[in-house]
């Protein structure tokens, strides 16, 4: 058997932002980390963040009064009470500390500019007086369903600038990076996670890592979904191989959120600085509707509420037809010539590059895609999974939980340094009293599993099924029934479908040779995993009767606290079943700020204490 | 009618020995918005699945999927078909080494470069969670994003004749690089240490001054610009430590 074998105290899986953060935390504390990434870390999906991140300095006008607690409610709130409390509360609390920390390693946070300044808000222009006692200091700009000016920024390329200057921290540290490898499986004894077998995506080899802990770190797993703002390598490969240990749970797998501006057709995401800088969207009239169905937010609801808006208006004929079906049009030509070729300069350049409009002058076609996945490896508050000893998870594949149903814009960014620091330092006091035990045998038996599943896909011993056409027919499936507006009768169709794409996956046969990097083994290997995943996210959506956050039921619109103010936990104990188990555990532990109305988006609630109805 | 488009393109697995350098040729019908993004993953699923070429972001912001189009590099994704002609030649980058087909190690390289540059704030100071951010003035943060915008996609390495000639060159990306941490008060390295990482052959004065990084950087940053305002300083720093060789010395 022909592998290599790495020994470290914390192997990263990830090293996209929350990776690199808790990378950085432990490598400060003496502990010797490696980072692996499917790519240089720089080109990890973090540095795609447009926007900024959330943090409640109030320094800006428009953030005058702001601090960690109003944050916090806007958390809870834009979660649609689905978050852990205690969560968003640390997160709330670490994420001024955190921006600073960014700002002394070398971020170039926009600031304050004291004086007169025009803002646009709902379109209208205003003006507002920048202290001059703040001059200098960080400034932030508006996003959707915050109370406050609270995003900081660095123009609208703010993933970008974080990531460097992370990484910048990881080669100043000497912490080892190893691109290009993926983990294809944990290695467990049932009990404490032990590292990982991946594969070397230069030369196709095995390896072996071994390691006191293991974070996982890697992301979203939007490219479950055919229209998506992700990066291709989103495809929830950490989520793939946490839930086929059959003892870590996958948390609120049917929590995804759809973001209102994908540019059509390229699903591109143009940030939601657009509309916080008082961009409109227009109709097929050029008319604005959003401040006639959310008069006090209008653009500026949340996400799950402005892309369900713009379906119910295209579904009224509304939509503006195109050959890649109807769409809305995002205005951002009122902001002007300056505004938008530098704090919205990669707007601008995507429109021109990519649509060939010009954002000065035309208006840009948009259209609700798939974005974020609030649900992901369920962990305490703590980063630590539950299910496994020594195996944490930060970022957009933990659900650490602060974003429970919906997750506000800037939170994210935020959550990669913000949990990533406050997870690496629990990280660095697990390992400071932590002993692993390799068992050599055990290590050896999941590298022969491993070699087993590539040999018969090369040899095509089980099928010979395209994984190509798997892959495009799962993605159709979960757009068109697992999407914005769900519904019994299609998620039960959507289950049933995926899960006889599942047993197509099984039998997938290379049609190359699967020599070296082979892009097609690499997929192979994955697919019937990213099917585990989809059917997940497809029957928790099924399971769950209510309507909550960006989970949103035609047939139970409701959002349900009696029944439902909790968290699904999908677990797949059995390899060979075609359906997870599920189990449910409170939505929070501790009730900060009890079940009310969200002060936008629809409002029917059945309440915690509701009498319990028959059911027919 | 929309065209057939006829891609050569570059290919050899070294990680198979029955592979030999070649090139093969793929006819893909041209499709309204077409990018190379779309058009490669088409050749991939359809005709060809061990073709090997990378993408991630596939909106020229994380720099994978540089590669060497009808000769000049550049990236695939945001290179529409519509700009080229019928005829389409696809080749890997030069200078980093290569994984297979298109798909080149750039990761290695730049990890590399930027070690060797140190590519960090330095500082003797410790962040103190406790203390409100230092002051900056708004332009100032403005002028280092406008230099912190380089994404390494590696183009700049590729068209550069002294990184295709010496392998120790750190190339046009590297001395921007330098000019951002220059600029930034953050950064605690004086103009003499500066000069130890960049003020030498392999640095500032290894360009000849072709010029061709800038014309070909996808983010159009002023790569010309700042080799000249490095190339003033370093040269003002050499000429200075030529008269004052004892002082030098004695440092």
């Amino acid at each position: 058997m022909e592998y290599q074998t790495f020994y470290t105290d914390l192997l990263c899986i990830g090293a996209g932002l929350a990776g690199e953060r808790v990378a950085v935390e432990a490598a400060a504390n003496g502990f010797e980390t490696i980072l692996l990434s499917l790519v240089p870390p720089r080109r990890s999906h973090s540095c795609a963040a447009e926007g900024g991140m959330q943090a409640s300095l109030g320094n800006c006008a428009m953030g005058e009064g702001d601090n960690p607690d109003i944050h916090f409610a806007d958390t809870v709130k834009g979660s649609d009470w689905g978050c852990d409390q205690e969560v968003a509360r640390i997160f709330a609390d670490t994420a001024p500390i955190a921006v600073r920390e960014a700002a002394f390693w070398g971020i170039p946070w926009n600031r304050v500019v004291a004086g007169k300044a025009v803002y646009y808000k709902s379109g209208q222009e205003f003006e507002a007086v920048e202290p001059q006692d703040r001059h200098g200091l960080i400034t932030a700009r508006a996003f959707g369903g915050t109370a406050k000016w609270r995003t900081c920024y660095t123009a609208d390329g703010t993933g970008h600038t974080l990531l460097y200057t992370l990484d910048n921290k990881v080669t100043q540290l000497g912490v080892t990076v190893h691109d290009r490898v993926e983990a294809i499986s944990l290695i467990h004894d049932g009990a404490n996670c032990l590292g990982c077998v991946a594969r070397d995506l230069k030369t196709g080899r095995l390896r072996v890592y071994l390691a006191k802990a293991t974070l996982i770190a890697t992301g979203g797993y939007g490219r479950l979904y055919s229209e998506t703002t992700n990066t291709v390598i989103n495809e929830g490969g950490g989520h793939i191989v946490a839930l086929d240990t059959g003892l870590v749970p996958f948390g609120n797998p049917e929590a995804v959120q759809f973001h209102p501006t994908g540019i059509v057709p390229t699903n591109i995401l143009v940030t939601e600085g657009c509309r916080g800088d008082g961009g409109t969207l227009l109709d097929v009239d050029e008319k604005r509707f959003m401040d006639k169905y959310e008069p006090a937010k209008a653009e500026l609801a949340s996400r799950d509420v402005v892309s369900r808006w713009m379906m119910y208006h295209i579904a009224q004929g509304k939509g503006v037809p195109s050959p890649y079906g109807d769409h809305l049009w995002l205005d951002i030509r009122h902001l002007g010539q300056k505004h938008i070729t530098t704090k919205l300069r990669e707007v601008y350049d995507l429109c021109r590059h990519f649509l060939g409009v010009d954002p000065i002058h035309q208006l840009i076609p948009v259209r609700p895609a798939q974005h974020y996945s609030m649900g992901g490896v369920r962990t305490d508050k703590n980063g630590a999974a539950y299910g496994l000893q020594g195996l944490f998870s930060a970022g957009e594949s933990a659900c650490w939980d602060m974003h429970g149903f919906n997750r506000l814009g800037g939170n994210s960014l935020a959550e990669t340094i913000v949990g990533g620091r406050y997870i690496g330092q629990k990280v660095a006091q697990y390992l400071a009293g932590a002993e692993a035990h390799f068992d050599t045998a055990l290590v050896r038996q999941f590298v022969a599993r491993d070699q087993e599943r590539i040999k018969r896909l090369v040899s095509g011993a089980d099928g010979k099924q395209n994984v190509y056409e798997i892959r495009a027919a799962m993605q159709d499936e979960m757009m068109e029934r697992v999407g914005i507006f769900r519904n019994g009768a299609d998620l039960q169709k959507a289950v049933e479908n995926l899960q006889a794409i599942y047993a197509r996956a099984k039998k997938i046969g290379l049609r190359s040779n699967g020599l070296g990097a082979s892009p097609e083994l690499n997929l192979a290997l994955k697919m019937p995993g990213m099917l585990r995943l989809a059917i997940c996210v497809a029957y928790g959506a099924l399971v769950r009767t209510e309507s909550r956050g960006c989970h949103a039921r035609d047939d139970y619109q409701a959002r349900n606290d009696r029944d439902w103010l909790n968290r699904t936990l999908a677990y797949w104990p059995e390899a060979a079943a075609d359906l997870p188990v599920l189990k449910y555990e409170p939505a929070t532990k501790v009730m900060y700020l009890p079940p009310g109305d969200r002060g936008y988006g629809k409002v029917e609630i059945i309440p915690m204490d509701a009498p319990k109805e028959v059911r027919p | 009618m929309s065209r057939q488009l006829i891609f050569n393109i570059f290919r050899y697995n070294p990680q198979d020995p029955g592979s030999l350098p070649r090139t093969d040729t793929f006819i893909l019908e041209e499709t309204p918005s077409m990018t190379l993004f779309i058009a490669l993953n088409r050749i991939r699923e359809e005709q060809d699945p061990s073709l090997q070429f990378d993408f991630a972001c596939r909106m020229a912001i994380c720099g994978s999927c540089g590669m060497v189009i009808n000769g000049r590099p550049g990236l695939a994704c945001k290179t529409l078909t519509k700009e080229l002609p019928a005829e389409i030649t696809l080749m890997p980058l030069p200078v980093f080494k290569l994984v297979g087909d298109l798909s080149v190690d750039t990761g290695t390289w730049f990890r590399t470069t930027n070690t060797k540059i140190q590519s960090w704030i330095h500082t003797d100071q410790e962040f103190d969670p406790a203390v409100v951010e230092e002051r900056m003035e708004n332009d100032l943060a403005n002028a280092i994003f406008e230099l912190e915008r380089c994404i390494e996609c590696g183009c700049c390495v590729a068209a550069c004749g002294t990184a295709n000639m010496r392998e120790d060159f750190v190339g046009a990306f590297a001395l921007n690089r330098i000019a951002r941490f220059m600029l930034d008060p953050r950064d605690q390295r004086s103009e003499a240490e500066y000069f130890e990482v960049v003020g030498t052959d392999q640095g500032v004065f290894g360009c000849m001054g072709l010029l061709a990084c800038e014309d070909v950087c996808p983010r159009e940053l002023p790569l010309q610009d700042q080799l000249g305002i490095l190339r003033r300083k370093m040269g003002f720093i050499s000429l200075k430590s030529l008269f004052k060789p004892k002082a030098r010395a004695a440092s």
